[in-house]
């Protein structure tokens, strides 16, 4: 019973803590979803693979939501002639790189994890649309 | 001073304070984005709800299992081709926003899981099997065999720098 007893204590603490945050991360998606107007993603990209490649990445660490608003702006993207590199590199940062959730993720995971986890997700997206769109060119 | 502040309230608070702040400005500059921006958070809260008390059972059924002797030791000891699968695997099947799951991971790591092992959990929220049909629909199946290959590929890299870096 004891166990039971710690185990609901600790469970209870968890929940105190988290709840501030979840709610806190939620408000700002909500905002920034909302601040942020769609069109704004078409008018950020240069028309040049590498560029747009990191912006891609840039653009989809910054966002947030459900991924299928990513597939959703990545096919207008490409209607717009945005390289495939690039709409790749965004979506795939889109649900790997969190800049708006970090403050939750650095106060319950820690700092320098969420940094570093973050970073390298960075780098990986734009390391694998480059890979991806090599591959599909080959297929 | 400003620092003890945040020590007694806490982080987390002060984090929730901010962004209360934010609406309360956004509420007397720019009252249709206070109002849509408020929606929006309803009708994600109303989602997420059911995901959250399942991640907070879940953390309640760690804290009664994961606090023996053996399966300490199973959390803390090296990580190998197993453990490192099994993290590829559950944050393929885990459902939600990935904000959701820091609370149990948070506690877990307490416990001793490794961070690389966190990250490639975390990686893989990614891979989402119940989007398939719909990136198969708007970018077709080798775009989907091929990201999804190079993903999982890469969460395994990303664990393992993430542990390097962190030395943990």
């Amino acid at each position: 019973m004891k166990k039971y007893n710690i185990a609901l204590k600790n469970t209870f603490n968890n929940i105190k803590n988290t709840l501030p945050i979840l709610f806190g991360v939620i408000l700002l998606i909500a905002w920034i979803i909302n601040f942020i107007p769609p069109t704004l993603y078409h008018k950020i990209f240069t028309g040049n693979n590498i560029t747009d490649s990191f912006l891609g990445a840039l653009v989809g660490s910054v966002a947030a939501g459900n991924p299928i608003n990513s597939y959703i702006i990545g096919i207008e993207l490409l209607k717009q002639n945005i390289g495939f590199v690039a709409v790749t590199a965004f979506i795939i940062s889109w649900v790997t790189v969190g800049i708006i959730q970090f403050p939750a993720e650095a106060l319950l995971l820690g700092k320098r994890f969420a940094l570093i986890r973050n970073i390298i997700s960075f780098f990986s997206a734009i390391i694998i649309s480059i890979l991806t769109v090599l591959i599909l060119q080959l297929l | 001073m400003i620092k003890k502040i945040i020590i007694k309230i806490g982080g987390n608070w002060i984090f929730l304070i901010l962004i209360l702040l934010l609406y309360l400005l956004t509420l007397f500059f720019n009252k249709d984005l206070f109002i849509k921006s408020i929606l929006y958070f309803k009708n994600v809260l109303i989602e997420v709800v059911p995901i959250l008390i399942i991640v907070f059972i879940l953390t309640f059924l760690a804290n009664i299992w994961i606090n023996n002797k053996k399966t300490n030791k199973l959390l803390t000891q090296k990580a190998g081709f197993l453990q490192y699968m099994t993290a590829v695997v559950l944050g393929i099947l885990s459902s939600g926003p990935i904000y959701l799951w820091y609370p149990l991971l948070s506690e877990l790591k307490e416990k001793g899981l490794k961070n690389s092992l966190i990250a490639i959990f975390l990686y893989n929220r990614a891979v989402k099997i119940q989007l398939i049909p719909i990136i198969i629909y708007y970018f077709g199946l080798p775009f989907l065999l091929v990201t999804t290959f190079f993903m999982i590929i890469f969460s395994l890299i990303n664990g393992y720098l993430v542990a390097k870096f962190t030395n943990n």
